[in-house]
């Protein structure tokens, strides 16, 4: 456990000491908050339901930045060579970073945005209920989303690298009911990728309702993810 | 542990990349306290051995040892015990000094942390620098980092890649020194290709070729290994083209040559002096004798007739 807080710790302070976590947590905060004044204005309803669906698509973007640099720096740089041959199992190394990303985005979506909240408390009768479940919802999503850029950024040495293809796996999980559909209905395909798609297990905590296979679903694919990376990084190891 | 002293035991140590060797049954052993010197040309498997003995990458065949724990089945016991300087020295360039020695620290689990630190870097010599950015640092510093890095946990064993690269002649005195300093406590192994560097530091040292062991001993042993035959050489001040066949009519010479400015270059038996009989030839012909002395072969010429020998040998299979 020490292991995993020590590489947490390097990992969050080694974001705070670039510019990417600045000018990332910036452009997201600046887009989310237009959205939320705009959406605001034209509905006149003290909810977020509206800023939280809005946010999915821009962490489609956000989270493969944040966490393009955590393994592929490692192997550029040869870093990668320290932790692999410290007394620290490989999974602990994929777990800390993956940590690492999910304090700093939680930091830099709840510190700022919680402002939202108190805006509409004062300005509204908010229902708090699905704002709650909201917040649960998106720090789930994001955490879903930087466990795949986790497992992106083990492919490659090439942080651009890590970035696009963090966004093309996210894609294909974004639109894979649409696969579904075309699939025909009722039948295990079209099932199996409808319960892949990963927004559609996200929205029902907009509207306030936590459901477990939504719970589950988030859990699975960080699980899968950082397994997957754990993996790769071993590999690397036999080449 | 079959012997107490034995700290790192290789066994038929083989690593494939693809279908190329990188290393071919490499056995050897490292006695407690010793500092054993791999030397060999660039790629010839040095940093691989390395790598396998940390438990960076698993060995294809073969297995090895240290303090007991096998390094692919109780890696993480043998990480313990290892200080390991990769060959390109993993900084993180964002850190300061003091905080990346910090998270080595945490990493290997040292429980006084600062002492351990601060000792660390009064061995290498980067006290002044802890509050620094490694990215800002110049190539020597960094490398000292790096070898603060290995040696912060106090570690039984120390495994460096080429330690002194890229430091300038004082500063590879100084690190010359912190190795011998720490042999005896702690078992080092360190890769080089630079001869001069195994010859002061290393107490053995063990030659590796195109992925095999080709020579293992002590350097002064090494050299008289290969000599085969003494030499001596011999500066006259009259020179003259007679000289080498006289010479060579004394007991026990073998051949001479013949080089500019009265230099003669005289091969003799093993283990025969006949600096006494050549002086007093010279002196009864009168060719003045300006400097006579006996040559030992150097490392260099060891290092290069064993690896040549040993490709030559090999392009004949």
């Amino acid at each position: 456990m020490a292991n995993l807080w020590t590489i947490t710790w390097r990992e969050l302070k080694a974001y705070f000491a670039s510019p990417i976590a600045y000018v990332v947590s910036a452009l997201f905060l600046a887009t989310v908050g237009f959205l939320f004044a705009l959406i605001l204005l034209n509905g006149r309803e003290a909810s977020l339901r509206g800023a939280f669906s809005n946010m999915n698509f821009l962490l489609l973007l956000v989270a493969p930045a944040i966490t393009m640099r955590l393994l592929a720096e490692e192997q550029r740089m040869g870093t990668i060579e320290l932790l692999l041959t410290a007394p620290v199992r490989d999974w602990q190394v994929v777990v800390g970073k993956f940590l690492g990303s999910v304090i700093l985005f939680a930091t830099m979506l709840l510190g700022p945005t919680l402002y939202y909240v108190l805006l509409i408390g004062v300005l509204g009768k908010p229902d708090y209920g699905p704002i709650i479940t909201g917040y649960i919802g998106i720090l789930l999503l994001g955490a879903s989303f930087l466990a795949v850029g986790v497992f992106a950024s083990a492919l490659t040495q090439n942080q651009i690298v890590a970035y696009f293809i963090g966004i093309a796996i996210l894609i294909l999980l974004w639109i894979a009911d649409a696969g579904g559909a075309i699939a025909g209905s009722g039948n295990l395909m079209s099932s199996v990728l409808g319960y892949i798609a990963i927004t559609k297990h996200f929205n029902d905590f907009f509207r306030g309702v936590v459901s477990l296979t939504d719970v589950v679903y988030a859990f699975s694919v960080i699980a899968v993810a950082l397994f997957l990376a754990t993996q790769i990084l071993q590999t690397r190891r036999w080449r | 542990m079959e012997n107490g002293n034995v700290m790192i035991q290789a066994q038929n140590l083989a690593k494939m990349y693809g279908n190329a060797h990188a290393l071919r049954d490499v056995t050897f052993e490292v006695q407690k306290g010793e500092i054993l010197g791999f030397l060999g040309p660039n790629g010839a498997g040095k940093t691989t051995t390395m790598r396998i003995l940390t438990g960076f990458m698993p060995p294809s065949a073969g297995s090895a040892r240290v303090a007991g724990f096998d390094v692919f089945a109780d890696s993480i016991e043998v990480r313990k015990r290892i200080g390991y300087l990769p060959e390109s020295v993993p900084l993180y360039y964002e850190m300061s000094v003091w905080d990346y020695l910090d998270f080595a620290a945490r990493l290997r689990g040292v429980k006084n942390r600062d002492s351990a630190i601060e000792r660390a870097m009064e061995m290498t010599n980067i006290s002044e620098r802890a509050d620094q950015l490694i990215g800002k640092l110049s190539k020597g510093y960094k490398q000292r980092v790096g070898i603060a890095q290995a040696i912060v946990h106090n570690p039984e064993v120390l495994i460096l890649d080429e330690p002194t690269i890229g430091l300038d002649p004082k500063q590879i005195i100084e690190i010359r020194h912190l190795i011998k300093s720490l042999a005896g406590d702690h078992t080092v192994i360190l890769s080089t290709h630079i001869l001069p560097e195994v010859s002061q530091t290393c107490s053995r040292i063990l030659i590796i070729n195109d992925g095999k062991i080709v020579a293992e001993d002590t350097p002064e042993r090494l050299s008289a290994r290969v000599r085969g035959a003494e030499h001596i050489h011999l500066q006259v001040a009259q020179a003259a083209p007679e000289i080498p066949t006289e010479i060579e009519k004394v007991q026990g010479v073998l051949g001479v040559t013949a080089h500019d400015g009265g230099v003669y270059e005289i091969e003799t038996n093993l283990g025969a002096d006949r600096r006494a009989d050549i002086a007093a030839l010279a002196v009864q012909r009168g060719w003045g004798v300006l400097e006579m002395r006996p040559v030992s072969i150097s490392l260099e010429e060891v290092f290069l007739k064993l690896t040549t020998e040993e490709k030559s040998a090999g392009d004949g299979a």
